[in-house]
């Protein structure tokens, strides 16, 4: 689960690396948006020939090279993978992407050390990157996991201690998040970068590190209070793509409302007549068990960030968002993805998960 | 918000595992203690998170780990100073469903460490056991169980000089063995009686054994039984173990029993096992020396005079030994002393032991050199001699 949570973490490189394409002529950029979209239809094999070709014409080109990385870790060519994001961080020392990347290859192959020194040259680099943030925090937390198995001479290899240290991993990824703040990021290197990683973000406080019993098939979301980031401000594809990012924006700050304000009935509405309960349950049990946990007593406070859409066609489309929840007894953040399709004119949500 | 998070890990940290530690600087009159093993750099470790310099405690836990990889203590705080960069954390051993009883095991051992470091031995006192050993003793050990050490002395010229202390593991359930299997390490004066080499040893007791002379004399006639208790070495994958792990034995590092193997003489280096190390100046110590050679003295010359009621005057009314009480023992001298005419007695090579605990004890062993007109004969003997109303009484005697 960690690891395919660090794949995330590259994707989302890909977003941001995608606003690199904003400064480049349309036609690479739309070289790059096709070599993109053939790695999101698992075609690596086509991807990678195509940016092969790419770089025939642009040999130093960042962006092809970072997306060439990109392809070789999904196809498993680790050690090429490495090279190119090394040699990337050599020609580009003040790009946080390809540290990052490199780092979630190293944790892939536990070696800790180098992933965190290569995360801690992103920071370096780029002091508010807050994906290295994570990351590291990441990093540390299986660093740590490692030391406490050697402590207590346990093996979380194992099924059942992996369960733990996952539930440690989401207990942290719950209670903090470094601040990613862009204006402490203006130093003369970073000014120049194309991709302000996110507009300034509010400060997300660590929350008490409660362990969450119950599995929470839906995460309670939104506080209207509270801003809710706009979809990355310069990625192009995306925008071009679809107007329903707005839509669905709109929607889910309603479902969030509707949730917060504990109207059952409202929160039930967003989602689709063919919505996927998380257990694979009826229907009826899942709104039961929602209804049971919405009307619990005592204050909800919730906000979404970081919205992210991705049209996959234009009655669909993925969303991405962090979800801060606060009641009585709780208070977490963490990643939701869902699966969102428009029906009769309305955004609904199809899936809805946590982390992935 | 980052500082909230350390003040929290400091606390987590060091609350309750620094009470009852003084946390006074090193006292610079004890600055002989032997700097070896992990102890000063879990020292600063902890003084560091105490200061909130958690990067500092990071680095100087890595170089512990670095330099015992299987020191789990180590490992467990630096798990925690790892984790503590990516979220708040609570306690000692932030592990889900971590075993509650080898966290609480590494806490002791964190405790007896950290204790054993910052109250060292005053420099000018000596462990009150070691009142007299014979020339040819060059080392000495006594073993604190509540402070999880033991002490090595070396025999200088009479006077016991420090050379090293070292954490030790004992009993899983304590001291003052009574049954076989009562998992308890006996408290009293015994001695290295052989070596084991690693070789003839599971990969369990680590790099080597010493047994030592439990049940002695006095155990005996206490009725305490049981035997093999050894002074041994731990698992190859374990640096340490908790302070209460054994099933009566006194464990130490590998590394460290190493060290001390260097200096044992089998059946003859000294092993004290106390719970509490008494300490005396060595003023009050040269003072109790030179009152019970007095009495030995004493006694000898008391033996040689013929007379056989001042001779017995040496011996308490609670006198046990080989099958005999007083009586019998003052019935037997009595007769052997109407046979005698002359006897010449000396005493050689006196050590003088006192046991650890209650009662005022001491556990003497010489060789005694006896003639008389009709019996001669050269041993080893050892008495028990206690306090009896103030006076220096034998309760036992016999083969040493």
């Amino acid at each position: 689960m960690t690891e395919s949570r660090s794949l995330i973490r590259i994707a989302l490189s890909v977003v941001t690396a995608l606003a690199l394409c904003a400064l480049t002529p349309q036609a690479f950029a739309e070289t790059l948006q096709d070599i993109s979209k053939l790695m999101k239809q698992g075609q690596h094999a086509q991807a990678l020939e195509k940016t092969e070709k790419y770089l025939v014409g642009k040999p130093k080109d960042a962006q092809g090279r970072f997306l060439k990385g990109l392809i070789l870790t999904e196809m498993n060519h680790t050690a090429e993978a490495i090279s190119v994001f090394t040699r990337l961080t050599e020609d580009y020392p003040e790009l946080p992407e390809p540290y990052n990347n490199l780092a979630v290859i190293y944790a892939q192959q536990k070696q800790y050390d180098k992933a965190k020194q290569a995360l801690e040259m992103a920071i370096r680099t780029h002091p508010s990157y807050a994906t290295a943030h994570e990351n590291l925090g990441d990093i540390y937390a299986r660093m740590a996991s490692q030391a406490y198995d050697k402590a207590l001479q346990i093996d979380s290899s194992n099924a059942s201690a992996q369960t733990k240290l996952a539930m440690i991993r989401d207990l942290m990824s719950a209670s903090s998040r470094p601040v990613a703040n862009a204006s402490n990021a203006a130093s003369p290197a970073t000014a120049t970068k194309p991709v302000a990683a996110a507009p300034a973000q509010p400060e997300t406080k660590p929350a008490e590190a409660k362990p969450e019993s119950k599995p929470e098939p839906a995460k309670p979301v939104v506080a209207s209070t509270a801003p809710v980031a706009a979809p990355a401000p310069v990625v192009a594809a995306e925008s071009k793509a679809s107007a329903g990012g707005s839509e669905i924006g709109k929607t889910l700050e309603a479902w969030a409302t509707a949730w917060s304000k504990k109207n059952v009935k409202g929160y039930l509405s967003y989602y689709a007549r063919d919505f996927q309960t998380p257990g694979g349950e009826a229907r009826a049990a899942w709104e039961s068990e929602r209804s049971k946990r919405l009307t619990k007593p005592g204050n909800i406070l919730v906000s979404i960030e970081g919205l992210h859409v991705t049209p996959e066609s234009a009655d669909r489309a993925t969303v991405r968002f962090r979800q801060h929840y606060r009641s009585a007894s709780l208070k977490t953040s963490s990643t939701k993805v869902m699966v969102m399709v428009r029906q009769d004119g309305r955004w609904l949500i199809q899936q809805e998960r946590v982390g992935k | 918000m980052r500082m909230t998070r350390r003040l929290h890990l400091a606390a987590a940290l060091i609350a309750g595992l620094l009470i009852g530690v003084a946390a006074a600087a090193v006292d610079s009159n004890a600055a002989r203690y032997s700097d070896s093993g992990p102890e000063p750099i879990l020292a600063r470790v902890f003084e560091q998170i105490e200061q909130n310099r958690l990067d500092i405690a990071l680095k100087e836990v890595e170089s512990l780990v670095k330099a015992y990889p299987n020191f789990h203590l180590a490992n467990l705080i630096k798990g925690d100073l790892l984790l503590a960069r990516s979220r708040p954390i609570q306690a000692f051993g932030n592990i889900a469903n971590a075993p509650k009883d080898k966290l609480a095991d590494l806490r002791e051992e964190a405790i007896a460490r950290l204790k054993a470091y910052r109250e060292k031995p005053p420099a000018d006192y000596v462990p009150r056991y070691l009142l007299q050993m014979r020339a040819d003793q060059n080392f000495a050990i006594v073993v604190d169980t509540q402070k999880s050490r033991l002490y090595l002395y070396q025999n200088e010229k009479g006077t016991p000089r420090f050379v090293a202390d070292y954490y030790i593991s004992h009993g899983k359930l304590g001291t003052d063995k009574v049954r076989e299997g009562d998992k308890k390490t006996p408290i009293g004066v015994y001695h290295v009686t052989g070596s084991l080499p690693r070789q003839k040893l599971g990969d369990f007791y680590g790099s080597g054994a010493f047994p030592i002379s439990y049940p002695n004399e006095w155990d005996k006639r206490n009725g305490r039984n049981g035997h093999g208790i050894w002074l041994h070495g731990t698992p190859s994958d374990t640096f340490s173990r908790p302070p209460k792990a054994s099933d009566g034995c006194v464990v130490l590092a590998n590394q460290d029993l190493d060290a001390l193997s260097k200096n044992l003489q089998i059946g003859l280096t000294p092993v004290i096992i106390s719970n509490s190390i008494e300490w005396l100046s060595l003023d009050d110590w040269q003072a109790e020396r030179s009152a019970l050679n007095k009495q030995i003295e004493q006694w000898r010359s008391d033996w040689e005079s013929l007379n056989v009621d001042r001779y017995l005057n040496h011996y308490s009314k609670k006198f046990y030994s080989d099958g005999q009480n007083f009586e019998q023992w003052s019935a037997r001298k009595h007769q052997v002393g109407s046979g005698k005419s002359w006897i010449k007695l000396a005493t050689n090579n006196i050590s003088m032991l006192r046991n650890p605990g209650k009662e005022d004890m001491v556990v003497v062993t010489f060789d005694q050199d006896y003639r008389s007109n009709n019996l001669s004969n050269v041993m080893k003997k050892r008495q028990y001699w206690q306090k009896e109303d103030g006076q220096w009484k034998i309760m036992y005697e016999g083969a040493g």
